[in-house]
This record gives structure tokens, C-alpha cells and sequence, in this order.
């Protein structure tokens, strides 16, 4: 399948909502929580057991970015949708027949591993194109598409809970609600199939597609820069401190003011995680956007500099401030949706367009050992620091400095970045054609003033 | 824009002839998204009332 090219007048503006169909239908994955309980009761699981699914899916998610960027440049984004629309679907109605037939392991293989592929596949599907259409915006545009990652979950949350209540919590009411959405989710992105474009190339005078302008790295080079592993360690740092809150949120701001005199509910706690989701999706669009105004270096100065005061601030009047705490942690889940939203621009901006999405495909893997790391921390402390008695915030402290430092370790990394050596850039001839666009101007504009 | 090309320069908001497909397919991204913001924003209040 070759990229498919806009014809003449073809809006940009058609461009994000075919990205948005995507990542708001893959975002559906971490909403799987909802099917949990049901699962568990309908097939005798445990809690593990019922976990397995995300979490082969989110293992899947890392691999098939970092392995299958290489062919989503070649093949173009309307191949990318295609495969992540198959495999997303397909991965939904395996695991219905798994339910309908009380064969757990076809969940697992269906929803983790096929539908695993469809989420890798498709989160960076339109990145590439989103950054070729949106030369003057690349913040914006991936803004919009990564939003919709967050977005996903807030949609089908609700979503499949009342599809449950309706169905059944049996074994036949979740086939046939795993059947629902995977029908239903295959007929939404495939508006992203059917709509997605790519630049038409520029034409030279006489007639010859021009070749990308300003600075180009291949996925393979931009592996052996220390520019990539330094960007690789700002995001993993970025994403463990933001985990490091979204992963206990909820008993988290009830043990810091269980001794105060304004405890908080379970149901106030719930609303609390609810907004850490808001913040997290508008950090995904505002920050992302932000970035490219102020440059991709000085607002990863600010997710993890203005962060790091955050947790210091958490750390040391979180306690005496319900208010506080709550802002704090608002601003921290914001800096973590727009780590993940900057991430593209600021690849564009060092490695060229040429191919950002392989690169960043590869860069996701930071995600993968930070969606590890982040919890881990944070449970193992609590529970070895419940283990020696204490209660209250002093349960998060010692998780707190760690992310403070983590943070600073992130910072330095950020500060280390500098343009990409030449030796790395590809040469004119091997570069294909730019996109009718201010692109290359772009290019040469971006790299010093960010990186 | 380049001189070369025929393409609509960045920041138009579209030609005429494509208003109609950009709100549909706004809208159908939005919908949803605004029910799952509406569900969040239901839930998000109980931290003030819970």
C-alpha cells in the first residue's frame, strides 16, 4: 500500500481528526480496569490473572512501536491505521469468542497480544504525517492526536461499564460486549483510514520531487546519537514521576490528610483521580502546543525543573494543605501528558521528518521501562514504610525525593542535548521528496533554537 | 507556502468545497469526546461534594 498523497485543496485541517479516531479508540485501553471485576466472577480469576490482558497488551504497545516504525514509514499512515484497526478489532472479537466460549487464553492472546500490536501500531501512526502537515504547529498537531490516548479511556470508561450493566456481567453479556466494541471501534477508525493523507511531495523547477530540507537522520543513525538516549532518559524520568502519583492517587491523598480534620472520602478520592485525567489530557494539547512557541528544550526545562518543585512542594506542606496538594499534583500530571505529547517535536526537531515516526516509535520504549519503574517505587516504599509502622504522608516521603531526584536526573539530560553531529545526517540523495510545505524552512528554524 | 505548489498554505482553515467533510469528521471525534468529558467532569466534582 503506498502512502496516500492529497489531491489539490485537500484541509490539513482533515488531518487531526483522522489521527484523534485512532488514538481515542486505542486510548480504550486503559479502560480495561472496567472488565476486571466482571472477568473475575464470570471465568474464577484472580486479580493478577484479570490483569494479564493490559498488560501483555501495554508490553505488546512497546514492542510493535519500537519494531514496526520502520515499516509504517515505508508503507505510510493509511497502512499503519489499517493494521491497527485489524488488529485492535480483531483483538476485541477473539476475546468475545474467548468469553462466549469460557477460553480465557483467547482473551489474553486476543486483547494483549493481536490487539497489543493494533495499540503500538496505531499510537504512532499518524505522527509522522501529523508533523509533515503541521510544519509551523508540530506541538499542536501531536498534541492532538496524544490527547486523544488519554482521551480514549474517558470515552469508553464510562462506556463499557454501562454496556456491562446493560449485557450482563456473565460470561455471554461480556462476549457480547468485547463483539460490540470491536465492531464498533473497527467502524470509528475506520474514518481515520478513509481520511488520512500525505503532503504532496514539493516539486523542483523542473519538475523532480525536491528532497527534505535542513537536517534529516534515518531511524538506524538517530540510535547511535547521545541526542536520542538523552531524550530517551528526559522521558523516562518524566513518565516515572508522573506515574510515581497517577499509580496510587486515590489512596494516596486519603492517607495524607487521614489524620487531619478533613479526611478524604473514598468518593472524593475517585474525583480526584478523575481530575488528575483532565489534567493529564489538557497537559497532553496546552503544554505540547505551548512548545511550540517557547522550544521544545525550554519546556521539557519546565515539566521537569517547575515538576521537581512540585514534588518538593507535595513533600514538605503537602500535608497541611488540601488545596496545595491538589494543585501540585494537577500541575505534575499535566507536565507527564505533555512529556508524552512534546516528544515528536522535539525528535522533528532534531532528526528532521524523514523519519520521526520509526524514531519515535523507538523512544517509546521509555514509556515501557517507566510504566515498570514508577510503580514500583512508589508500592514498594509504601509498603515497606507500612511495614515499619509509619502512616499518614510519611508512607510517600522517601517516594517523593526519589522522584525529585529522578526529575533532576531528567533536567541535566535535557540540558546535555544539542544539535545532531553532521556525521549522522543523511545525505540529499537519499532523502525522498518534501512536502509541499514550509517544512525544510521549519526544520532549520527549529533545530537550533530547541535542541 | 511554497511559489511551486498548489497546496493551501498552512494556516487556511480549509477550502470551501471541504467545510462540510472538516465539521463532519470534527464531529465525529468530538461527540464522543465530549460525552467521556461531560462523564469526567461529573466525576471529577465529587471531590469537592464526596
Amino acid at each position: 500500500m503506498s502512502p496516500p498523497v492529497a489531491p489539490p485543496g485537500w484541509s490539513r485541517w482533515l488531518v487531526p481528526p483522522a489521527a484523534l479516531s485512532v488514538h481515542l479508540s486505542i486510548g480504550q485501553a486503559y479502560a480495561w480496569s472496567v472488565f476486571k471485576p466482571p472477568l473475575e466472577s464470570a471465568l474464577g480469576l484472580s486479580g493478577t490473572q484479570s490483569a494479564l490482558p493490559f498488560q501483555l497488551g501495554i508490553v505488546m504497545l512497546g514492542l510493535s512501536a519500537a519494531f514496526g516504525g520502520t515499516l509504517v514509514e515505508r508503507h505510510g499512515p493509511r497502512w499503519a491505521m489499517t493494521v491497527a484497526l485489524v488488529c485492535f478489532s480483531s483483538g476485541f472479537l477473539l476475546s468475545a469468542l474467548g468469553a462466549a466460549v469460557e477460553q480465557y487464553w483467547l482473551i489474553v492472546l486476543g486483547y494483549g497480544f493481536v490487539g497489543g500490536i493494533g495499540l503500538g501500531i496505531g499510537y504512532i501512526s499518524p505522527v509522522s504525517t501529523l508533523i509533515k502537515w503541521f510544519p509551523d504547529r508540530p506541538g499542536m498537531a501531536t498534541g492532538i492526536a496524544i490527547m486523544g490516548f488519554g482521551g480514549g479511556a474517558l470515552i469508553a470508561s464510562p462506556w463499557s461499564a454501562q454496556m456491562l450493566k446493560s449485557f450482563g456481567t456473565d460470561n455471554s453479556g461480556i462476549a457480547l460486549a468485547f463483539l460490540v466494541h470491536g465492531l464498533t471501534y473497527a467502524v470509528f477508525m475506520l474514518l481515520g483510514v478513509l481520511l488520512v493523507r500525505v503532503p504532496r511531495p514539493r516539486e523542483r523547477a523542473d519538475g523532480r520531487p525536491a528532497p527534505l530540507e535542513g537536517v534529516q537522520v534515518s531511524a538506524r543513525s538517530a540510535m547511535r546519537t547521545p541526542q536520542f538516549w538523552l531524550l530517551w532518559i528526559v522521558l523516562c524520568m518524566n513518565v516515572t514521576a508522573g506515574i510515581g502519583i497517577l499509580e496510587k492517587a486515590a489512596p494516596m491523598i486519603r492517607d495524607f490528610f487521614a489524620d487531619t480534620s478533613t479526611p478524604v472520602s473514598a468518593t472524593a478520592a475517585a474525583g480526584f483521580v478523575a481530575l488528575l485525567s483532565a489534567a493529564n489530557m489538557a497537559g497532553r494539547l496546552g503544554w505540547s502546543s505551548a512548545s511550540d512557541l517557547i522550544g521544545r528544550k525550554n519546556i521539557y526545562r519546565v515539566y521537569l525543573g517547575v515538576g521537581a518543585l512540585m514534588y518538593t512542594l507535595i513533600a514538605l506542606f503537602g500535608d497541611s494543605s488540601k488545596p496545595l496538594f491538589v494543585l501540585c499534583a494537577l500541575v505534575v500530571l499535566s507536565f507527564y501528558g505533555g512529556g508524552f505529547s512534546t516528544a515528536p517535536a522535539y525528535l522533528k526537531d532534531l532528526f528532521g521528518t524523514y523519519q520521526v515516526g520509526a524514531i519515535h516509535g523507538r523512544l517509546l520504549t521509555a514509556w515501557s521501562l517507566a510504566g515498570v519503574l514508577g510503580p514500583l517505587i512508589v508500592n514498594w516504599i509504601a509498603d515497606h514504610q507500612e511495614e515499619a509502622g509509619r502512616h499518614g504522608s510519611a508512607l510517600y516521603g522517601t517516594s517523593f525525593l526519589i522522584m525529585i531526584g529522578l526529575l533532576v536526573v531528567g533536567f541535566v539530560a535535557n540540558e546535555l542535548i544539542r544539535p545532531v553531529h553532521a556525521r549522522h545526517h543523511e545525505p540529499a540523495a537519499t532523502v525522498p521528496a518534501q512536502p509541499a510545505q514550509k517544512e525544510g524552512n521549519d526544520v532549520s528554524r527549529q533545530q537550533p533554537e530547541s535542541a | 507556502m511554497s511559489a511551486d505548489s498548489s497546496q493551501s498554505p498552512p494556516d487556511a482553515a480549509g477550502p470551501p468545497g471541504r467545510r462540510p467533510l472538516i465539521a463532519f469528521t470534527w464531529l465525529w471525534v468530538g461527540a464522543p469526546l465530549a460525552y467521556g468529558l461531560y462523564e469526567l467532569v461529573r466525576k471529577a466534582t465529587q471531590l469537592f461534594t464526596g
